[in-house]
C-alpha cells in the first residue's frame, strides 16, 4: 500500500464505469513521473473480477473491499471504506470518475481526510508530487489551475477528457482485502425504479441532438384527438425526435437535447445537454435543429467534431460547428440515417 | 418541522463570463440565485407546506448575496440569514461545508437541509454531501422526488444509470435534480414581504468556529483558447446530396 497514487474504481451493479479505467491510466501516467506503482481501490459485492482489468489498465495492486453490506452504492460505507484504507497507505493523489457517485465518495473522503477535492478535471501537470489540475468552471466559459495543498489529492476526472486507456492483458499485479467499513450506513437503497441499461450521455462517444427545431414543421397534421395547440407543438417535435433517434440509433449514439426542447416538454430532462443539464465532451455531436444559445454551447463545445444542421442560417451554432448545414431536419435526417446505413453496412 | 435551503448568488447563465485583468468579469449581467437552488427552494417549501412547518433560507456571501436570499424570500421562505465574514473570501467547498454546518446547528432544530445540485460559478457539485459528512447527517443527493413521512426522507436518486430508490433517518442533507419539477414563481406578495424584510448576518464569531483553512485554491483563472475550427457548409441540390457529402465527411473523421 506504499504507492503514491491510487485509483477510485467505479462500479455499479458490479460492473465498473468505463471511466474508471480511464483513472487508472492517469494513474499510471502520474506514478510513471512519481515513481512507484499505482493501487486500484475497489468496493462492492461480488467484484473480485474487476481487478483483472484494473491491472490490465496499469494498476499494480488492487485494494478490494467485497462485502455484501458493499452491494448497493451507499455514500458513506463507500467513502469510510476508502477513508480508513487511504489512512493506512497515505496516497499523494486519488483519482476518480466524475459521476454523481465518483464525486460523492472524492467528497466525503476529502472532509474526513481534512484535504480537499479538485473535482471535473480536464488535464493534470504535475509539479513534483504536486498534482496543477484544469477544470472548466462557469460551465466551461473559463477554466481555473487549481491546486491542493493537503494529503491526500482527490481528483475527479472528467469522463473522456484523457483519452482512450490503452489495456495490456498481460500485466498483472496483487490483490489485498480490506475490511469494509459500514457503521456510518445512514442512506437505505430500497430499490431501483427506471431501468438501467440506456446509454449514458456522459459516457457517450457520439450524440445526436435536438431542439426547439424538431416542432418547426407547420405541415405535419396530428391525429384530430389532439385539438390544443400546445399538443399539437410537442407532437411535432415527437416527430422530429424520431427522426434524430433513428439517427442515433443507427451510429450507436446518445439522445441528447437543448433547454428550450425540454422546457417546452417535447423531451424529459435526463437528456437535457448544457449549463443547467450534461456537460459532454463526445467525439462527434450532431446538434439538429438547435440554434445554440449560450447556455448550450456551454454543455457541448469541448466535443471534438461538431455537426450542425438548422433551417437558420445565421444561428450561433454554426460558430462551433466543423460541419454545417443550413436546412430542415426533416429533410436531411432521413437521408443521412440512410447514408450512415450504408457506409455503416448497416 | 423546521427546513433549512442553502443558496448561492451567481451570475445568470446568459452572462459572457470571461476574465479580464486576472479577474472573473460578466458585464452587466444580473446576479441571481443559482437555477439549481430554485428546485432545493421549491422541494424545501413543498415539503413544509406538506408536513406543516417553515424554511429558513441560508447563503454564504458578501451584502449582494441578500438579493439570491431575497428571491428565496419572494418565493415563500419565512426567514432568511446571510453569513457574511470577511474571512469567507477564500473558502473551498470544504470550509463552506463547515461554515453551512455550523450555520444549520445554530439555527437549530434542524430537520431537513436542502441544497441545489451544483452552483454554476464553481460546479463541485460536492457541498451538500460534504455538509451531511460534517453534521454526521444522511445525505440524500440528486434527488428527482422527496417526501418526509414520520421522521423519514424517502427519495428517488437520479444516476446516470437510472433512478435508485433511497430512504433516511431525519434530521438528513437532500439535493435536489431538475427533474423534480418547475420551481414557483415569487408572488407580488412575497416579492413585496422580501423587499422589507429584515436579514440577520452572521460571521464565524456569531457562529463560534474558525475560519476553516483552504486546501484547494484557485491558482489561476483563464479564458479557455478559441476553438480552432474550419467551418465548412455542405451545401447541395438535393436532401440525399448533402446527406451523401456530409455522410462522407463524418466517416472521414473516424470518430466511428
Amino acid at each position: 500500500m506504499a504507492n503514491k497514487v491510487w485509483a477510485y474504481i467505479d462500479q455499479f451493479k458490479g460492473a465498473a464505469t468505463p471511466a474508471s479505467w480511464e483513472a487508472v491510466a492517469v494513474a499510471r501516467t502520474l506514478a510513471n513521473q512519481i515513481g512507484g506503482g499505482v493501487t486500484a481501490v475497489i468496493l462492492g459485492s461480488g467484484v473480485e473480477g474487476l481487478a483483472q482489468t484494473a491491472f490490465h489498465y496499469g494498476a499494480d495492486e488492487v485494494l478490494l473491499a467485497d462485502d455484501p453490506a458493499l452491494a448497493d452504492y451507499r455514500v458513506d460505507s463507500y467513502a469510510s471504506t476508502l477513508v480508513a484504507a487511504a489512512k493506512v497507505g497515505s496516497p499523494a493523489v486519488i483519482l476518480f470518475p466524475t459521476n454523481t457517485r465518483g464525486r460523492e465518495v472524492a467528497g466525503l473522503a476529502a472532509m474526513d481526510l481534512e484535504s480537499g477535492v479538485i473535482p471535473d478535471v480536464t488535464e493534470i501537470v504535475l509539479e513534483g508530487e504536486q498534482v496543477v489540475a484544469t477544470r472548466p468552471v462557469y460551465a466551461g466559459k473559463l477554466l481555473a489551475k487549481v491546486v491542493c495543498s493537503a494529503r491526500p489529492q482527490m481528483v475527479t476526472l472528467r469522463v473522456r477528457a484523457f483519452g482512450k486507456p490503452e489495456m495490456d492483458a498481460s500485466r498483472s499485479g496483487t490483490v489485498t482485502k480490506i475490511a469494509a467499513v459500514t457503521d456510518g450506513d445512514k442512506v437505505k437503497v430500497t430499490g431501483y425504479s427506471e431501468s438501467e441499461g440506456r446509454l449514458s450521455l456522459t459516457d457517450a462517444g457520439v450524440i445526436v441532438s435536438g431542439g426547439r427545431g424538431t416542432s418547426n414543421r407547420a405541415d405535419l397534421q396530428p391525429p384530430d384527438d389532439i385539438t390544443d395547440e400546445k399538443q399539437k407543438e410537442i407532437w411535432r417535435a415527437q416527430q422530429g425526435f424520431k427522426l434524430i433517434g433513428e439517427l442515433a440509433q443507427t451510429l450507436g449514439a446518445a439522445l441528447g437535447a437543448s433547454r428550450a426542447a425540454v422546457d417546452a416538454g417535447y423531451i424529459p430532462y435526463s437528456h437535457q445537454v448544457g449549463q443547467t443539464g450534461k456537460v459532454v465532451s463526445p467525439d462527434l455531436y450532431i446538434a439538429c435543429g438547435i440554434s445554440g444559445a449560450i447556455q448550450h454551447q456551454a454543455g457541448m463545445r469541448s466535443s471534438k467534431v461538431i455537426v450542425a444542421i438548422n433551417k437558420d442560417a445565421e444561428a450561433p451554432i454554426f460558430k462551433l460547428a466543423r460541419y454545417g448545414v443550413v436546412g430542415d431536419l426533416y429533410d436531411i435526417l432521413p437521408a443521412l440515417t440512410k447514408a450512415m446505413k450504408e457506409r455503416l453496412g448497416k | 418541522m423546521k427546513i433549512v435551503v442553502c443558496v448561492k448568488q451567481v451570475p445568470d447563465t446568459a452572462a459572457k463570463v470571461a476574465v479580464e485583468g486576472g479577474k472573473v468579469t460578466w458585464g452587466d449581467a444580473p446576479l441571481v440565485i443559482n437555477p439549481w437552488d430554485e428546485y432545493a427552494v421549491e422541494a424545501a417549501l413543498q415539503a413544509a407546506e406538506k408536513g406543516g412547518g417553515t424554511v429558513t433560507a441560508i447563503s454564504l456571501g458578501a451584502e449582494e448575496a441578500k438579493e439570491a436570499l431575497k428571491h428565496a424570500l419572494a418565493m415563500g421562505c419565512a426567514e432568511a440569514v446571510l453569513v457574511n465574514d470577511p474571512a469567507l473570501a477564500e473558502l473551498d467547498t470544504q470550509g463552506a461545508s463547515r461554515v453551512l454546518a455550523a450555520a444549520i446547528r445554530k439555527v437549530g432544530g434542524v430537520d431537513l437541509a436542502v441544497f441545489g445540485k451544483q452552483a454554476i460559478d464553481g460546479d463541485s457539485g460536492v457541498t451538500a454531501a460534504q455538509t451531511a459528512r460534517v453534521l454526521g447527517w444522511p445525505a440524500a443527493t440528486l434527488l428527482a422526488s422527496l417526501s418526509l413521512e414520520s421522521g423519514t426522507l424517502k427519495g428517488e436518486r437520479a444516476m446516470e444509470e437510472g433512478r435508485q430508490r433511497v430512504e433516511a433517518a431525519l434530521p438528513a442533507v437532500a439535493s435536489i435534480v431538475k427533474d423534480y419539477g418547475e420551481p414557483r414563481y415569487p408572488s407580488f406578495m412575497g416579492i413585496r414581504k422580501a423587499a422589507k424584510a429584515e436579514i440577520p448576518a452572521w460571521t464565524l464569531a456569531d457562529l463560534g468556529i474558525p475560519t476553516p483553512a483552504a486546501a484547494v485554491m484557485w491558482k489561476e483563472i483563464m479564458n479557455p483558447p478559441a476553438r480552432q475550427i474550419t467551418n465548412e457548409m455542405i451545401t447541395g441540390s438535393s436532401p440525399e446530396e448533402i446527406a451523401n457529402k456530409l455522410a462522407d465527411k463524418i466517416m472521414e473523421e473516424k470518430v466511428l
